[in-house]
């Protein structure tokens, strides 16, 4: 049994848990943000990404004592962190929630919605270091977080989605969205 | 004979809406944020952890099983083995051969034997290591070919003493004389390999019995309704004194929809503890659960007129069980009669069999029995039309069965966009302008397919509604709805939110839905056969139309109008002839509630009669039809063997689109997951039955950079029963993607590849094959023609 100390979302937490557990356990089963999913336990899936120092990291590969000295932000944690940072959204439908969350959200990424945390959570340490990333960008930065319902299609719509907004550009449109606004043309 | 109503496709007001646009998904923020509460997330005070002892041999009976170092060992409360949980069940109420717990047999390494519940995990791992169990050896069957020749031992005792779990065939019309009077005949092996569902949430399950004597079950389950039959059957509790619930689920598609053993053992243990119980399976144990798609050898015989009309179709298909029955039933009719559209042929015959081996259970993936054939049998109507030099897509447009129609096998078709599907995928990806004229080692290929919309076989025979929905009014302006339905990511709480704020003309947003949860939501079959949408769609329109019958008698009263001058529509009542006259949604719901009462409807849907006089007839017929095509576009690296899939375009007929978005995810989803096993997945045991792979990274699941680029096209056939005319879209978009890619691969270097998955190895070799064969024939002339590209 290890007593820890740790910087998770902006709070400093202190709990005490076995020598072997990792980050991934502690939050979950001792700090109860069980946003963060297990879907493997061995590194394969991502589901259990966190952002440490801003860096996406495997936490079921953690050690939770390794986390103790750093910031540890999770899902639980990104809402928050945007209402911090902007005044703007705050009332609006979704209580202002992170542009990717919402992105997420508008693009139907969330289907089943397990490995979104940590889906989310890379796409948002992506936009972080780079705002604008190419379709190539975005795929290699999302290739460690496995989704077995989107075929990744509207995952990567949802982060194009929000980096075109952040830009105030349009959205990218999907083919089944052209296809039928030609059909609807085409019978008016 | 419960009621069935067909509610007409029409918007309930004139125009819709809600229903046809890209809403959001009732979880979406929950889902977003990390709020949405998953089994494994649920954390009880007092919990104690379950884990399972599971068998090392793909064979073995057991000869005895002492828990008692176990038992010893402090921080353990409770050690169960096959002996406290020993009634058989099974999905299928024909065939119960599984239990909880082993109890004489262990029948493929992974089996269940034994399960501890300890103060925590390790506890309970370390536990595990002290139970000795004494087995005897028995040969294992791991070749179904094996099974089908070898009758001892049997893996499972029973009547037919052999190892075969199903055998059916049926016969339509003339195939002999089909056959003889062809113009040309074309026959072909096949085999489809296993894979597995690997939905990212692992099985879990929570079990709580309280002092008052109910138990309630958490679990990760897609069908609830058959968990609780099976938890009351097994533990012989009176299903009253039984509630379980579906959390959030981490996907399914197919792999939750048995009752599994974790679920009883949970249970037993919360019950001999009198503490809650959780049990997680890892990432291994879940693979060894399996119920994944069925490996199968297909031998198929295609007859044709010389204008490409198919006169007959004759199929024979070995299927390999695995360990238990599980849907195996149902499976094997699904391997032929869903084969019979959306091509009309006059002579059809199949003879299915299922076989037992000692591997993990097979059971329903998404396309459950249908997509093997459909693999088979469109790759040899590509044979067909390139010997006759006909189009692909052409000699599938000259074939189609038409609207409003019957099959060779008696199925009722009613909508059906199969045509629009094929002028969309073949504009889409420029297939007159491109195909035959790509670079060397690129070719198109496409293909068509059909799936059910749900089934009218509601797997135990009964005359109950097979959905149901209750809503309950507020006079704050809020309804609740109790939707018996699995929501499992494909979003079907979400659709009857939609459906019923579309009746009410209200928010959606001010409805809420409260799902599967079998205390308070009356009963679906559950999240299986792609019939969700289609009936609990019905059954919500049916609640929501009686509720606002009443909604707009009290509000016509009233104003003293017309009933018909009452609209509800944008969160108001409006009259159509007085603008003056508003009221709110609110203050409509309390006008009813003080005219009728406490304010509240129940809606119900249940199939038609349907399917063929015939024993089975009934198996896969389904009230309406979805239609499927693809065009794939591949890339084949001569050299290294390597297929890549640059595009994939996907038109899939799902009648009306009810949140065509949820529609779109549901296309690419099935399309990735029928690439990724044609290409890259694959699901097998060595050959001392030991699975080859149990993890996420050996089972290769694609990422992000290995899925194509897919296009997805929705067409929207509007059925004359589905709710608003929508048919399902979860399933059907798997099919045609592998032979489609099996095609395009034929166009790209001339290989025909007949055996699943299409490894870089089975690309040499083929190539190979071809070389020599060109060689043989005297090369020359071969190759100077394959260069050009012109391979078509
Ligand atoms: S749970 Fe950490 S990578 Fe899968
Ligand atoms: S949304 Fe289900 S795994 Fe990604």
């Amino acid at each position: 049994m290890r007593v820890l100390t740790l910087d998770v979302n902006g709070d400093q937490q202190e709990t005490a848990a076995p020598d072997h557990w990792t980050l991934l356990e502690v939050l979950r089963y001792r700090l109860g943000l069980t946003g963060s999913k297990q879907g493997c336990d061995k590194g394969d899936c991502g589901a259990c990404t966190v952002l440490v120092d801003g860096k996406p990291v495997l936490s079921c590969l953690t050690l939770s004592a390794e986390a103790q000295g750093c910031s540890v932000q999770t899902i639980e944690g990104l809402r928050p962190a945007h209402l911090k940072r902007s005044e703007a959204l705050e009332g609006t439908a979704t209580g202002g929630i992170d542009p990717v969350q919402d992105a997420f959200d508008r693009c139907g990424a969330l289907q089943c919605g397990f490995c979104q945390p940590g889906m989310m959570l890379s796409a948002r340490a992506l936009l972080d270091r780079t705002p604008n990333p190419s379709r190539e960008e975005i795929q290699k930065a999302l290739s460690g977080n496995l989704c077995r319902c989107t075929g990744y299609t509207q995952i990567i719509e949802a982060v194009e989605t929000a980096v075109a907004e952040s830009f105030g550009a349009d959205a990218p449109r999907p083919s089944w969205v052209e296809d039928r606004e030609h059909l609807r043309e085409e019978t008016l | 004979m419960a009621a069935r109503d067909i509610h007409g496709v029409e918007a309930p007001w004139e125009e819709f809406r809600i229903v046809g646009k890209s809403h959001r998904k009732i979880d979406g923020v929950s889902k977003a944020t990390g709020e949405a509460v998953y089994a494994d997330d649920i954390l009880l005070p007092g919990m104690l952890h379950a884990k399972t002892l599971r068998s090392p041999h793909a064979h073995a009976r057991i000869l005895s099983i002492d828990t008692s170092r176990a038992l010893a060992l402090p921080g353990v409360h409770a050690v169960i083995t096959g002996a406290d949980l020993s009634i058989q069940y099974g999905v299928i109420p024909w065939t119960p051969d599984e239990t909880a717990l082993a109890t004489e047999k262990v029948r493929f390494i992974g089996d269940e034997v034994a399960a501890v519940a300890a103060v925590d995990e390790d506890t309970a791992n370390a536990a595990l290591e002290l139970i000795d169990v004494e087995y005897e050896e028995l040969h294992a069957f791991l070749d179904p070919r094996e099974s089908l020749e070898r009758d001892a031992p049997q893996i499972h005792a029973s009547r037919k003493e052999n190892n075969v779990s199903k055998h059916v065939e049926l016969d339509f019309g003339d195939v002999d004389g089909a056959q003889e009077s062809a113009d040309l005949v074309v026959e072909g092996s096949y085999r489809f390999h296993g894979s597995t569902h690997a939905a990212i949430e692992p099985h879990c399950a929570v079990a709580r019995v309280a002092a008052d004597g109910v138990l309630t079950l958490w679990s990760s389950t897609q069908i609830s309704h058959y968990v609780h039959r099976a938890l009351a059957r097994v533990l012989e509790w009176e299903p009253q004194r039984i509630r379980v619930i579906q959390p959030c689920l981490g996907g399914a598609f197919g792999g939750k929809s048995d009752p599994f053993s974790l679920e009883f053992c949970v249970a037993k243990l919360a019950q001999l503890t009198g503490r809650p119980v959780k049990m997680l399976w890892t990432r291994e144990e879940v693979f060894y659960a399996h119920r994944g798609r069925h490996p199968m050898e297909l031998d198929y015989t295609t007859s044709a007129t010389k204008d490409g009309k198919i006169t007959s179709v004759d199929a024979r298909i070995l299927i390999d069980g695995g360990s238990y029955s599980s849907f195996g039933l149902v499976t094997t009719y699904y391997s032929g009669q869903l084969l019979s559209g959306p091509y009309d042929f006059p002579a059809y015959r199949f003879d299915s069999t299922r076989v037992f081996t000692n591997k993990p259970p097979c059971g329903p993936k998404r396309g459950h029995g249908s997509v093997q054939p459909r693999f088979a049998f469109e790759c040899q109507l590509d044979e067909v039309a390139e010997q006759l030099g006909l189009d692909p897509i052409e000699i599938r447009r000259k074939n189609f069965h038409g609207e409003h129609t019957k099959t060779v096998n008696g199925q009722r078709i009613t909508s059906s966009g199969f045509m629009e599907c094929l002028d969309k995928v073949e504009r889409g990806s420029d297939w007159t302008e491109r195909r035959g004229k790509l670079p060397r080692g690129r070719g198109l290929g496409v293909a068509g397919s059909m799936y059910i919309s749900g089934t009218n076989y509601p797997i135990y025979p009964n005359e109950m509604p097979q959905a149901g929905i209750q809503l309950k009014v507020d006079r704050s302006g809020l309804v609740t709805v109790f939707s018996g339905a699995n929501d499992i990511g494909q979003g079907s709480s979400s659709v009857v939110r939609y459906i019923v704020a579309e009746e009410l003309g209200m928010d959606h947003e001010d409805v809420r839905v409260i799902a599967a949860d079998s205390d308070l939501c009356p009963v679906d079959l559950g999240a299986y056969s792609s019939r969700v949408t289609f009936m609990v769609g019905n059954a919500t329109i049916d609640a929501a139309r009686k509720l606002r019958a009443k909604i707009v008698t009290a509000v016509a009263e009233k104003w003293e109008v017309e009933e018909r001058r009452v609209r509800l529509i944008e969160g108001r009542a409006i009259d159509l002839e007085d603008p003056e006259q508003v009221l709110t949604t609110r203050e409509a719901f309390e006008l009813a509630e003080a005219r009728f009462d406490t304010l509240g409807s129940t809606g119900s849907y249940n199939t038609p009669t349907l399917g063929g006089d015939y024993r089975g007839g009934s198996i896969g017929a389904s009230p309406a039809y979805s239609f499927t095509a693809h065009v794939v576009e591949v890339d084949v690296d001569e050299e290294t063997g390597r297929i890549t899939v640059p595009k994939v375009w996907c038109a899939h007929d799902c009648g009306r689109a009810l949140n065509p978005r949820l529609v779109a995810g549901q296309i690419e989803g099935s399309v990735y997951m029928g690439i990724a096993e044609a290409l890259l997945e694959e699901h097998k045991v060595n050959r001392f039955g030991l699975h080859s792979g149990p993890s996420l990274l050996d089972y290769r699941l694609p990422t992000a950079i290995d899925t194509p680029d897919i296009e997805t096209f929705i067409v929207e056939s509007i059925d004359p029963e589905g709710p608003y005319g929508a048919k399902e879209a979860g399933e059907g978009p798997l099919h045609s993607a592998i032979p489609a890619l099996a095609n395009a691969i034929h166009d790209a270097v001339g290989i025909r590849l007949r055996e699943l998955p299409f490894t870089p190895a089975k690309v040499l070799a083929a190539l190979r094959e071809k070389r020599e064969r060109e060689r043989e024939a005297g090369g020359g002339a071969a190759t100077a023609m394959e260069s050009q590209g012109g391979l078509g």
